[in-house]
């Protein structure tokens, strides 16, 4: 090979090309490999976002909806319920929401978006189940706390904003999907505040 | 007529030669003790799981409705398939128990020492791909802690800055684990990377019969050509391979006397596999969880969720570190160093025996802390269990640390040119 008369500036430019249009190919090619492992259209529409219409919602009023296979609690609050909310945060575990238990603009005293409308995942952060909605009856669980959410698998206990009481298994406050207002009176869930 | 018959083979394809070459007269030192037993019983574990893996996909049903029930089938209504997916289970931890073995025979001689290094890689790089072939085999019965072991492994990379989130999602196929995921990976499990699997053994192999076997004093058994007085030469025919280039001294063929030797480490540990396949099939539970008895729930959390026993120390070195991202780093981290223990060990003495206290109380206290590593990753996460597992995690990476400064200087008994006894 080297003693043979060859143009070597050449020789090398034509590997190089050639390796450079191969390697495009091989990236080319591995678009499909890779793409194919995204979810597909039919994993798309079963988890795309769920709209909820909260506009008949009554004050204390609970809906659910089914995002993603999991339940989502949709409640709004009422006036008093809100102020009452700072009044047992001796009471719990993670008062101010320190835990990334919700998205970022729902980091707050409320735990939502407009304090009105709390949203919440249905599914005990212990194992799983689904608390129950105690309205006005919650003070069997909490004295001094009307309403709240109890676990009726293994007793945890939630306040209006979704917030763990200590001394129960569940370890964090209910998750908050991420979730915005297109309108006044709908509900997205599973797009974020801004996002969409 | 049989000799007619090789010689037209030969011809055309090098199989006389090829078994001359690698058994027959194959040179491995003579001074093998039971260690060297692991690694034929890794071959005899992967050629235990193909053959039951292949059987066990001919009922089973990769599918998020069906793979559950495919396996209460398997168990209650195919001639012998409980038996074959016992093989399989029980393999899987058999598995483990022979690598880790080797792995640390290789440690205590030096085995991965120059010129073995490459050698070394390719079986850390066998081992890693093992990993993910029993993490993804676990998920195929879609029992519960299958589910949520799942769940935990791959919201790992939802730790990764940026592209997490998407990224586990890509993995998944779905916002949630799902069918679609548990059809990847029963495609990978199945396919992708048992074929990984068998090259990387091939190339194992053919590295290690490349630079010729260690043995338990770390001793050369290849000496230079011709300096070697010829009544000291080994007295059996080895193939001109290696004589070519070398004296072989201390050595014998590998066929048949380590394939015989290694039959009797062969009857040994299929006593210890079927007793455990017949009688304690579940392993008390390390082996088959008990949450894997119920379908996978994604509502519903098994009060701990704990990996098979064989990811125990990394699953630990993870869980106590208390950042996410950092614990998988960690983590990650604790499979590097291994892979790059030739370099971290800067010293030319190969066999424990021969070499400092020091390397011997660092090798042990490794030890321990690997075991206890992996104890720990089989309980639930307690303030005391964490505390522990830190020491743990220091003592496993101190090891290398502490083994890369006193290498270099080292105070070594003097190696003896030939294998004693």
């Amino acid at each position: 090979m080297s003693n043979t008369p060859v143009n070597n500036g050449r020789r090398r430019f034509l590997t190089a090309a050639t390796s450079v249009v191969g390697g495009v190919g091989v990236v080319g090619v591995a678009v499909p490999f890779i793409g194919s492992w995204n979810p597909s259209a039919r994993a798309k529409a079963a988890g795309a976002p769920v709209e909820i219409n909260v506009g008949k919602l009554q004050p204390g009023q609970l809906i659910r909806a089914e995002w993603r296979g999991k339940p989502v609690y949709v409640i709004r609050r009422t006036e008093e319920t809100l102020k009452s909310l700072a009044n047992h945060e001796d009471q719990l575990r993670d008062p101010q929401s320190a835990e990334p238990q919700q998205p970022e603009y729902a980091t707050n005293a409320y735990r939502s978006i407009k304090p009105e409308y709390m949203v919440a995942l249905g599914v005990c952060t212990h194992l799983g189940c689904a608390p129950t909605y105690q309205e006005g009856s919650f003070e069997e669980q909490v004295e001094g706390v009307k309403d709240g959410f109890f676990c009726p698998c293994h007793g945890s206990k939630f306040d209006m904003a979704g917030r763990v009481f200590q001394g129960v298994p569940a370890p964090t406050n209910l998750v908050v999907p991420e979730h915005s207002f297109p309108t006044e009176t709908t509900i997205l869930i599973g797009v974020g505040q801004g996002e969409a | 007529m049989f000799a007619n018959f090789m010689a037209w083979i030969d011809k055309r394809l090098p199989v006389t030669d090829c078994w001359n070459k690698h058994l027959a007269q194959y040179p491995a030192p003579k001074n093998f003790n039971f260690w060297y037993f692991f690694g034929s019983l890794a071959m005899l574990v992967l050629v235990n799981q193909i053959l039951t893996g292949i059987w066990l996909t001919m009922n089973y049903e990769p599918s998020g409705e069906g793979a559950f029930a495919s396996i209460e089938y398997i168990m209650r209504d195919v001639d012998y398939g409980w038996l074959l997916r016992y093989m399989h289970s029980t393999g899987a931890s058999a598995f483990f128990v022979v690598v880790y073995m080797h792995m640390f025979r290789g440690m205590m001689y030096g085995s991965y020492q120059k010129p073995r290094e490459l050698l070394w890689i390719f079986g850390m790089l066998i081992f890693l791909v093992l990993m993910a072939e029993a993490f993804m085999g676990y998920l195929l019965p879609w029992g519960n802690m299958s589910y949520w072991g799942a769940q935990v492994i791959i919201s790992l990379f939802g730790a990764i800055p940026v592209i997490g989130e998407e990224l586990t999602i890509w993995i998944k196929g779905d916002y949630v684990i799902s069918g679609a995921t548990l059809n990847r990976f029963f495609a990978l499990h199945v396919v992708a990377l048992p074929l990984v699997l068998v090259v990387l053994v091939f190339l194992h192999i053919l590295a290690l019969h490349e630079v010729g076997s260690n043995n338990p004093e770390g001793t050369d058994i290849k000496k230079k050509k011709g300096s070697v007085k010829p009544e000291e030469l080994s007295k059996f025919k080895f193939h001109k391979h290696y004589t070519d280039k070398y004296d072989i001294v201390d050595a014998i063929p590998f066929h048949p006397y380590y394939s015989v030797k290694d039959i009797m480490g062969v009857v040994g540990f299929l006593i210890l596999f079927c007793w455990v396949m017949f009688f304690a099939p579940e392993g008390g539970g390390y082996f088959i969880e008990a949450p894997n008895f119920e379908p996978a729930n994604g509502l519903k959390t098994p009060e701990h969720i704990v990996p098979v026993w064989y990811f125990g120390p990394f699953f630990t070195i993870l869980r106590v570190i208390p950042d996410k991202l950092l614990g998988m780093i960690t983590m990650f981290a604790a499979i590097g160093a291994l892979f790059a223990l030739p370099w971290f060990d800067r010293g030319v003495v190969k066999a424990l025996k021969f070499r400092s206290k020091a390397h011997f109380i660092n090798l042990t206290q490794f030890a321990i802390c690997f075991i206890a590593l992996g104890i720990l990753g089989t309980m639930p996460a307690t303030d005391l269990a964490n505390f522990i597992g830190r020491i743990a995690t220091f003592g496993y990476f101190g090891f290398f640390v502490a083994l890369w400064l006193y290498s270099k200087n080292e105070k070594t008994k003097p190696v003896p040119e030939r294998v004693s006894g």
